[in-house]
């Protein structure tokens, strides 16, 4: 019967388009609910991508294998490669699809106009239809705490950081440990490289390298491998931050904290709001107060003051207390920027392509 | 004893059957090799080769076929022209990027007019950025004789880095709140490279690929350049004597080549995928390289065997989604093709004798 | 900006340990080359060392095993390269990118349960006596064993094909192969040694990255590095001490870039870290004046009964 019914409308869809079809994936169900994920890396990159692939993992034990199935595709380029993976998902029946990068944005919402009876959820952009949701994470709030802790460790006053591609998520990232490394430690620098790759573990290492050859006793990394840790490790008495994962091999030095992503509380609450019928589209940024941004139990190579401090701001945060970017805060070129207890709004967050006050060098345009 | 003997003319006859049967024994070794990862080896290769063509959703894939087959196709009619002489361009994925840059920069730059003459000016900028991209190693080449294969590579990596900048730099859409990538082009129905007939996958840039190995076929086979250029890479000597002009002959072939690519990235960047971003291309230039050697550097039989490694991309994604087969593996079946391929040409150059003699 | 962040000697220090890799790569592909072949593959060579390195020293918790099995990867992987191009006589440019093709592929797939371990680390040698020397000392005598080795290798294959009959033999077969071949060389036999030769360099110089400079596995770590160590032949004029300045020039301006950045300079980011291309095409121009340099034979098939 079933069979039937999809040659139906197999041949209604070539005549319709894919609307037709659409409706048809809803009649391909059984009774197990079916999530699609989208990766741009490999699912065991040790950063990003497997972090997105662990969450659903833990999303899929969290409901119950009997009732959720999960197919994903990895090293999903970021083009009419990913329109299709997704058109293939959904035309094998997926109820819910995950687009885990950036550049996934269009191609999800134009798969998603394709399919109004699948749901679909993008990563960390701002497109947003009634059958598309954005998520993304406030990494920056972590980089606060990051911030504290480097600022208050840094014997220097040199802190190096490794840079990937100049976009807002990453130079939001810069300007909160800078804020928060100040704050703690007026005479802190930093010396910013950027690799123009998200993970390239050969460069990392030399920029890591480099970093430390210029004084810098801790780096911060905003690039998914391992490598600036084994620098660090290597050159002895500088200390770094996990970064996407705990990276807890590492610990208790060079490795003292990290940030880590958690998506498995969202997946969970997404994949439960298709079962349940209650899916509606929004877009939201979650931080420290969810648990999607993580941080890393703080090793007791950090003082116990240090620690304590880092903590309680991790807290105030999460609380909603206090806001990582509240003024008196100026730009970089002294143009006033926030006043006096004034809190940036999400919009200028989202797109933010100047450095706060006091960095060094230009953000490449 | 197993004794080669070099056959007076390569065999026709084998030259279009060794092509098949590489195919059938990476099949054989893929499906192996698929079975040792713990897959199904027949549902792996039926996922890969029949489901796009004939399965329950080949109305979806078939279209998609042209979509990735298209750029292919392109790329490596370009490149055959200087393989068949002997000139080494393995730097099309630079060459590509640049086209894409330089077309959808035209459009850009004109955003938000209308005009009927914007898009083939756009095209014609894309052939004009590839083309300028492959005469750096073309008059390199030619003037100093700097080897073009590692120049023209070198380009591919400045070209990337050239791409990023223009990403987030220049061609950032100013309505994007500030993330990286350009305008779609796709909404910008004077630059857009749509469908020709709706659905079915043909967009400008696979027809120009057909026409393109319409015009490869008559160059190779019905012009004097074609001539020079199989004489060239045959008996570069005898090429020499029969006044043929090298470089000429290597601006010629790098110079088309690059402006063939620079089309595909064009074509790929005002259609499919709509915007200039940081990892907008996917490796098509380097891809096209397995392509012209799989269709035997004819042009027709590059038409096939881009069709052919489409197929293995579309169904590879296919097994990847359905049967959860890594990625990687994909790519090492890829990898098994063109070595099959290139082990099989054995057959079509020589003749396997048994020598009764003990060889000294 | 601040350039006085820049110490020229850890800059020394730092750019022996980023050339290292390519150098030996590239004086295995000198070989190769000078033998009269062509092999595009050092990149698939190269990671396919870096995997196998990396999972013997894994699995057994030395780093000399781990480079042997290194060196026994990349040479197999050479002898796929061997057998197509010197017995089926298939074209040298394709066979070799298919096996940088295969190469990555194989990798990747090898590799999937090695990501996220550590290797287990290789220690610094600190030549006793000399490592003491103030200034020099940190900067020439204290790395690990595999950056002499690089350099010892340089010297060894400089010596061969200068001083020994083998040598010389091998570039007999390079410069002419129909010739050597009447003279009664094994012409084959020669070139497979040399292509097997060149692949254990590439897996030595792959495994240099995942276990020394990086130290960890990801898929494609080499990131072009099996290019450049081709690029460094040709830039070497077939030279093998040309080979040792070529990869210290290119691992000192990658190094330094990165360094100019940390210090702030004002060139964007960008047009930086192109510059190690550039550079590299640029000397490929100037060198390539020197046309006399590369072995007659190279790239060209040959077969006995021609």
């Amino acid at each position: 019967m079933l069979i039937k019914k999809r040659t139906f409308l197999t041949g209604a869809a070539t005549a319709l388009g894919m609307t037709a079809l659409a409706s048809g994936a809803a009649f391909a169900q059984d009774d197990k609910t079916k999530v699609g994920f989208i990766y741009v890396g490999p699912i065991n990159d040790g950063g990003w991508s497997q972090h997105h692939h662990e969450s659903a993992l833990k999303m899929i034990e969290e409901i119950g294998a009997d009732k959720v199935e999960m197919v994903y595709q990895e090293n999903v380029p970021e083009g009419p490669d990913s329109e299709r993976a997704m058109t293939q998902m959904a035309l094998n029946g997926a109820d819910i699809i995950f687009s885990t990068s950036f550049g996934y944005m269009d191609p999800t919402l134009n798969v998603a106009t394709k399919f109004p009876d699948v749901k679909f959820e993008h990563a960390t952009g701002y497109k947003t239809a009634p059958n598309m949701s954005a998520y993304s994470a406030r990494f920056y709030e972590g980089r606060a705490v990051q911030g504290t802790i480097a600022g208050s460790m840094t014997k220097s006053n040199t802190i190096g950081y490794i840079a990937s591609v100049p976009i807002p998520e990453v130079v939001r990232g810069i300007n909160s440990s800078y804020i928060h490394a100040k704050k703690v430690n007026p005479d802190v620098e930093f010396k910013i490289i950027w690799l123009y790759t998200w993970m390239d573990p050969a460069k990392e290492a030399d920029a890591a390298r480099t970093l430390i050859e210029q004084g810098a006793d801790v780096i911060l990394q905003h690039t998914d491998s391992t490598a600036p840790l084994a620098a660090a490790q290597a050159a002895g008495d500088v200390i770094g931050f996990g970064q996407a994962g705990d990276m807890a091999e590492y610990a208790p030095s060079p490795r003292v904290s990290s940030i880590i992503d958690n998506w498995a509380p969202y997946y969970t609450a997404r994949v439960q709001a298709v079962m349940d019928g209650t899916w509606e589209t929004h877009s939201v940024w979650e931080g420290i107060n969810t648990g999607m941004v993580g941080i890393g139990e703080i090793s007791d190579v950090v003082p116990e003051d240090v620690k304590a401090a880092a903590l309680e701001m991790k807290d105030a945060i999460s609380a909603g207390e206090y806001h990582p970017f509240t003024g008196p805060l100026n730009k970089q070129d002294g143009t006033p920027w926030l006043a006096e207890g004034e809190v940036a709004d999400d919009g200028t967050l989202a797109g933010m392509s100047f450095y706060v006050e006091g960095l060094e060098g230009d953000i490449p345009q | 004893m197993l004794r080669l003997e070099k056959r007076p003319q390569p065999s026709r006859t084998l030259s279009y059957v060794t092509p098949v049967l590489a195919v059938l024994i990476t099949m054989v070794a893929g499906g192996l090799l698929f079975a040792l990862l713990g897959k199904d080896p027949v549902a792996a290769i039926r996922t890969i080769f029949w489901d796009p063509l004939f399965g329950e959703f080949a109305f979806y894939y078939r279209p998609q076929l042209l979509v990735k087959g298209g750029p292919l196709i392109l790329i490596a009619l370009g490149l055959s022209l200087g393989f068949k002489a002997g000139i080494w361009n393995i730097g099309a994925e630079g060459q590509y990027i640049m086209g894409a840059i330089a077309g959808a920069g035209v459009g850009l730059a004109f955003y938000p007019l209308e005009a009927w003459w914007l898009f083939p000016l756009m095209v014609i900028a894309g052939a004009l950025g590839g083309w300028a991209w492959a005469m750096i190693p073309a008059l390199l080449k030619v003037r100093f004789g700097t080897n073009e294969i590692l120049v023209s590579l070198m380009l591919v990596y400045v070209a990337e880095n050239f791409l990023a900048s223009m990403a987030i730099g220049a061609m950032k859409n100013p309505e994007g709140f500030g993330f990286p990538g350009s305008r779609n082009l796709q909404q910008y129905p004077s630059a857009h490279n749509a469908e020709i007939i709706a659905g079915t996958g043909m967009h400008w840039g696979v027809a120009a690929a057909f026409i393109a190995a319409i015009m490869a076929y008559v160059l190779m086979n019905r012009h004097i350049l074609g001539y020079q250029i199989r004489l060239t890479g045959d008996a570069p000597r005898a090429a020499k004597f029969s006044g043929v002009k090298p470089a000429r002959l290597v601006l010629f072939c790098l110079g088309t080549a690059g402006a063939l690519a620079g089309l595909a990235g064009f074509f790929e960047v005002a259609g499919p995928a709509g915007q200039i971003t940081t990892g907008f291309n996917v490796g098509y230039g380097f891809t096209a390289i397995i392509v012209a050697f799989l269709g035997r550097l004819h042009p027709f039989g590059i038409v096939l065997a881009g069709l052919l490694m489409a197929l293995t991309y579309i169904g590879g994604e296919a097994a990847q989604s359905t049967m959860q087969l890594p990625a990687a593996a994909i790519q090492v079946f890829q990898g098994m093709l063109l070595f099959f391929l290139l082990a099989v040409d054995l057959l079509t150059n020589f003749r396997v004798r048994l020598d009764k003699r003990e060889a000294a | 900006m601040d350039l006085g962040a820049i110490n020229p000697l850890l800059l020394a220090a730092s750019l022996m340990v980023a050339a290292t890799a390519v150098m030996i790569a590239a004086v295995g592909e000198l070989v190769v080359e000078k033998a009269g072949v062509l092999n595009l593959g050092v990149e698939g060579m190269m990671i396919t060392g870096a995997i196998c390195g990396f999972a013997a020293a894994a699995t057994t918790g030395s780093p000399m095993i781990g480079f042997a099995a290194a060196a026994g990867g990349g040479a197999l992987l050479a002898l796929l390269f061997a057998l197509l191009t010197q017995v089926a006589l298939a074209n040298q440019v394709a066979s070799g990118l298919a096996l940088t093709l295969f190469g990555l592929g194989m990798s990747s797939l090898i590799g999937q349960s090695y990501v996220g371990v550590k290797p287990p680390p290789t220690p610094d040698l600190d030549i006793p006596l000399l490592s003491d020397i103030p200034v020099l000392g940190p900067v020439l005598f204290s790395h690990d064993l595999m950056v002499y080795f690089g350099l010892a290798l340089v010297a060894a294959v400089w010596a061969f094909l200068k001083y020994t009959r083998g040598g010389l033999i091998l570039k007999a077969v390079g410069e002419n192969h129909a010739a050597a071949h009447a003279l009664g060389y094994k012409v084959v036999r020669i070139r497979v040694l040399a292509i097997l030769f060149g692949g254990a360099c590439a897996g030595l110089g792959g495994a240099y990255i995942s276990l020394i400079r990086v130290p960890q596995w990801t898929e494609g770590m080499t990131g072009g590095a099996g290019w450049i160590a081709l690029a460094l032949v040709v830039f070497a004029s077939w030279k093998p001490w040309r080979v040792l300045l070529g990869a210290y020039l290119f691992g000192g301006v990658t190094v330094l870039q990165l360094n100019l950045q940390a210090a702030g300079l004002a060139i964007p980011a960008e047009y930086l870290s192109m510059s190690p291309y550039l550079i590299t095409i640029l000397v490929l121009v100037i060198m390539s004046a020197d046309r006399s340099a590369a072995p007659a034979s190279l790239g060209r098939t040959f077969h006995a009964s021609q």
